[in-house]
């Protein structure tokens, strides 16, 4: 296992995770670009340009773009999230050189108007797709209502109107501000022959030209309360909570990430032995949303909704129950050992490391190898966990509330 | 890569079968027990699903939180499902543990407590199960089409009804497991990084012993009805259409499977291309085989707006026909590099495999090896595709909508 890294004049970087054993290799070019680098004209933008990256180039249609992505085999896709757009594919080895080119141009997109007015259909049959499921928007609403007039509070999708009003030149507009060179990254895992890869990076990209990209970093103001959503075709309801957590470049998100575990894991949790084994909720959950700058603990319920208020009581106990007692060094065991394994099993897999070597670019932190992870994840200490504790009451949180009952108080 | 199958059945008719994957750190397990759904009286439906849930709170020296515990200090990564056929256990891990997860298997599987105590909040956990479903629109819509194509047996789903599942008493519950849990026909699929030899006779201590037990299940009736549609304010319509396929074992199914990968194998696929590129229908559609013991269908799904469903359920029959006209040299050229990725991608999981290996074992009596798959891929030509797709053209479609209003079936 090698780590490489190379930086473009341009400022376009390549990292890679070289492994001669892998039967696979992985390429992703991570764009430091998402809903909160919007204006609410452009609402969407991020996302609908993910998609129009497939559409075509001046060398390529867009059919011949899925057609290439297919002929190699690949397994390939995009996702935008708040602050990161991300093309990437997995293929097998002998592809390297014509997939780095297929990805490499369809990064500069035509933006075609024929092209964009069949996809915005596509994008606005998302949306509704999104509308029909589970928990029906309440993630986008927490954002907003928790983010309040922080970017970060913009819909990734955007809504049937915003996209319904989008042009291509305003895509173009926002393409031209954010797809800077020295704001995107090619991380690489598997087997991979770093040589080619930057020759043929330099070769297809050495050409682009750089310019600033700034993102916005305004101090949030968290909003508190309670909000519903009437939803009368729901069977069940969907209780979300976001409470003011760690940021990506904070020091204690290892210990944040170990408190979300050891409270909200799909098994053996504190919700876990609270509300599923009980069958008081279908599903229960917490998860860290960092971003640059700031970020959330999200906490997540459904249960059926004559069950909802008691819930939504009990989970207000159990917090409080949290915040005053901390955890227990056997929980902290327990975790550890879950993340260990957690971690060696996510590294034998391609896709995976390439996307942990992106998302440490994205995030501004240097590389760390598996192994060093693993350790500090080893480090943590109880005094550390019960640290993120304090620091984070999950009580003082927004709420939102989705399904058919519509007589839910907050407690 | 080296691929070499182990399996060995022992005198009660368990057998365990194993891909050593060397390369690997982590190993799976995957076991197939035979106590499926379709062993659910006709009035008890949901029972097995029940059971599963319950042989999980406790067994052996174990108590139900002991159990999550004793897993999570082992860092089993650990999942359990009902199939027809089948109650499925599965784990991944560090290949070290993987001899103590089995045997807190053998506990599962043999040494249930089933604690009457924890009998309410086993069903409750039913319950939101099935509430969950109600909100899942687009399984909901496949789930109706494949109790309309299967039959009163072979169409069930695990989770029952509200009513089956309130009915049921421990003592249902006791009387299953009795029947339903033993070794004969169970399979014990393990892949990573494992010896099999020793795995060989850590099984037969812990399972060896275990007295053989002979059942058989209910008679399947099917109902014939080609076009359902269930009525439900939606934003979009979900379409779900099937027409028969081959099993797993017919020597026909790589045909068909060629044929619907080129219908729906990736982004040049013809539903995908025609669908959603072309004309902008949805978001997502597919088709895909889907195979039990003796019956198998393909089974098609898209979800669109209302007032273009009608219009997306025509596309998609209009290339169901279109089929019949054969396919081309381009089509299968892709379509081969396709599945040589997808097969060697698997093997950077031993957790995909040991599914696997189990998923062949109970359809074939044996495992087909990568090299075997890739060899009978090899010799498809469109020659015999195109024959095949004469002779069995798609055709006898059965449709279910779910959404504001019903469509039509054309042709």
């Amino acid at each position: 296992m090698e780590y490489r890294q190379h930086k473009l004049d341009n400022g376009l970087e390549i990292l890679a995770e070289c492994n001669s054993q892998a039967y696979t290799s992985a390429f992703g070019f991570f764009v430091r670009t998402g809903s909160r680098d919007e204006t609410a004209a452009v609402g969407g933008v991020s996302h609908f340009l993910e998609h129009m990256v497939f559409k075509g180039t001046p060398n390529r249609t867009a059919a011949q773009v899925n057609l290439e992505l297919d002929e190699m085999g690949s397994s390939s896709n995009a996702r935008t999230s708040e602050e990161s757009t991300i093309y990437h594919s997995l293929v097998l080895p002998e592809f390297q050189t014509p997939m780095v080119e297929l990805l490499s141009d369809i990064m500069r997109p035509s933006l075609r108007v024929n092209d964009f007015e069949t996809e915005k259909q596509v994008i606005i049959e998302e949306i509704k797709m999104y509308d029909d499921q589970p928990p029906y928007g309440g993630y986008e609403r927490i954002m907003r209502e928790f983010y309040g007039s922080h970017p970060l509070g913009n819909s990734v999708l955007g809504t049937a109107e915003t996209v319904g009003e989008l042009t291509a030149d305003q895509m173009m507009e926002y393409f031209k501000a954010q797809y800077s060179p020295s704001n995107i990254c090619i991380a690489a895992a598997g087997k991979i022959d770093f040589d080619a890869l930057v020759a043929d990076v330099q070769r297809c990209c050495g050409g682009w030209e750089s310019f600033d990209a700034v993102r916005p970093n305004p101090k949030p103001e968290h909003q508190h309360g309670f909000k519903t959503m009437h939803k009368p075709q729901s069977s069940q309801q969907y209780i979300l909570q976001m409470a003011p957590g760690c940021a990506t470049e904070d020091e204690l998100r290892y210990a944040t990430s170990i408190m979300t575990s050891i409270l909200g894991d799909d098994s053996g949790s504190r919700l876990y032995w609270e509300f599923l084994d009980t069958g008081l909720a279908e599903s229960a959950g917490m998860g860290s949303y960092d971003h640059l700058g700031c970020g959330g603990i999200m906490t997540y319920l459904c249960c059926s909704p004559d069950k909802a208020q008691a819930n939504m009581e009990r989970l207000k106990t159990l917090q409080q129950k949290i915040y005053a007692e901390g955890v227990t060094q056997k929980e902290l065991d327990l975790a550890k050992r879950k993340i260990a394994s957690h971690i060696v099993l996510a590294s034998e897999k391609t896709n995976t490391r390439m996307f942990s070597i992106g998302s440490q670019w994205l995030a501004g932190q240097k590389f760390k190898t598996v192994a060093q992870i693993a350790e500090i994840y080893e480090s943590m200490t109880l005094a550390q966990v019960n640290e993120a504790i304090k620091a984070f009451p999950l009580d003082k949180s927004m709420t939102v509330v989705v399904g058919p009952k519509e007589d839910l108080q907050p407690v | 890569m080296q691929e070499k199958i182990f399996h060995h059945t022992f005198d009660n008719g368990l057998t365990v079968v194993a891909q050593p994957m060397p390369w690997l750190e982590s190993a799976a397990f995957s076991i197939a027990t035979p106590a499926g759904f379709r062993y659910d009286p006709a009035d008890k439906l949901g029972l097995a699903n029940l059971v599963c849930e319950m042989v999980q709170r406790g067994s052996g020296d174990l108590s139900s939180r002991g159990w999550v515990e004793a897993l999570d200090m082992l860092g089993v990564d650990y999942s359990s499902s009902v199939s027809l056929y089948d109650t499925h256990f599965g784990g991944a891990m560090q290949s070290a543990q993987l001899h103590d997860a089995l045997a807190i298997y053998a506990d599962v599987l043999r040494r249930p407590t089933l604690p009457e105590a924890q009998f309410e909040d086993g069903r409750q956990v039913c319950f939101q199960e099935i509430a969950a479903l109600e909100d899942d629109l687009a399984q909901r819509a496949i789930l109706q089409l494949r109790q309309n194509i299967y039959g009163s047996v072979d169409g069930r789903y695990s989770e029952g009804s509200m009513e089956s599942v309130a009915s049921l008493t421990i003592q249902d519950v006791q009387d299953f497991f009795k029947a339903h849990y033993r070794p004969n026909g169970m399979i014990i699929a393990c892949a990573g990084k494992i010896d099999f030899d020793s795995l060989k006779d850590h099984v037969e201590k812990l399972f060896g012993d275990w007295e053989p037990n002979e059942i058989s299940p209910a008679d399947n009736v099917i109902a014939t009805q080609n076009y359902q549609h269930i009525e439900h304010e939606s934003e979009q319509t979900h379409i779900a259409l099937a027409y028969p396929g081959f099993t797993y074992s017919a020597p026909e199914f790589y045909l068909n499977r060629g044929a619907v990968g080129v219908l729906s194998g990736g982004m040049s696929s013809r539903l995908f291309t025609e669908v959603r590129e072309k004309r902008g229908l949805c978001y997502s559609v597919f088709a895909s085989c889907h195979t039990l013991l003796d019956s198998a269908s393909v089974i098609c799904y898209s979800g669109t707006s209302s007032d273009r469903a009608q219009e997306t359920l025509d596309v998609i029959v209009e290339q169901l026909q279109l089929m019949a006209d054969g396919i081309h040299e381009d089509e299968l050229r892709r379509l081969k590099v396709q599945i040589r990725s997808g097969m060697i991608m698997q093997q950077e999981s031993c957790r995909a495999r040991a599914r696997s290996i189990a998923t062949d074992w109970s359809h074939l009596g044996r495992v087909r090896l990568l090299d075997e798959i890739n060899d009978t891929i090899n010799s498809l030509t469109v020659d015999s595709i195109n024959e095949f797709l004469r002779e069995q053209p798609p055709a006898n479609f059965n449709v279910v909508t779910l959404g504001p209003s019903p469509l039509k079936l054309k042709g």
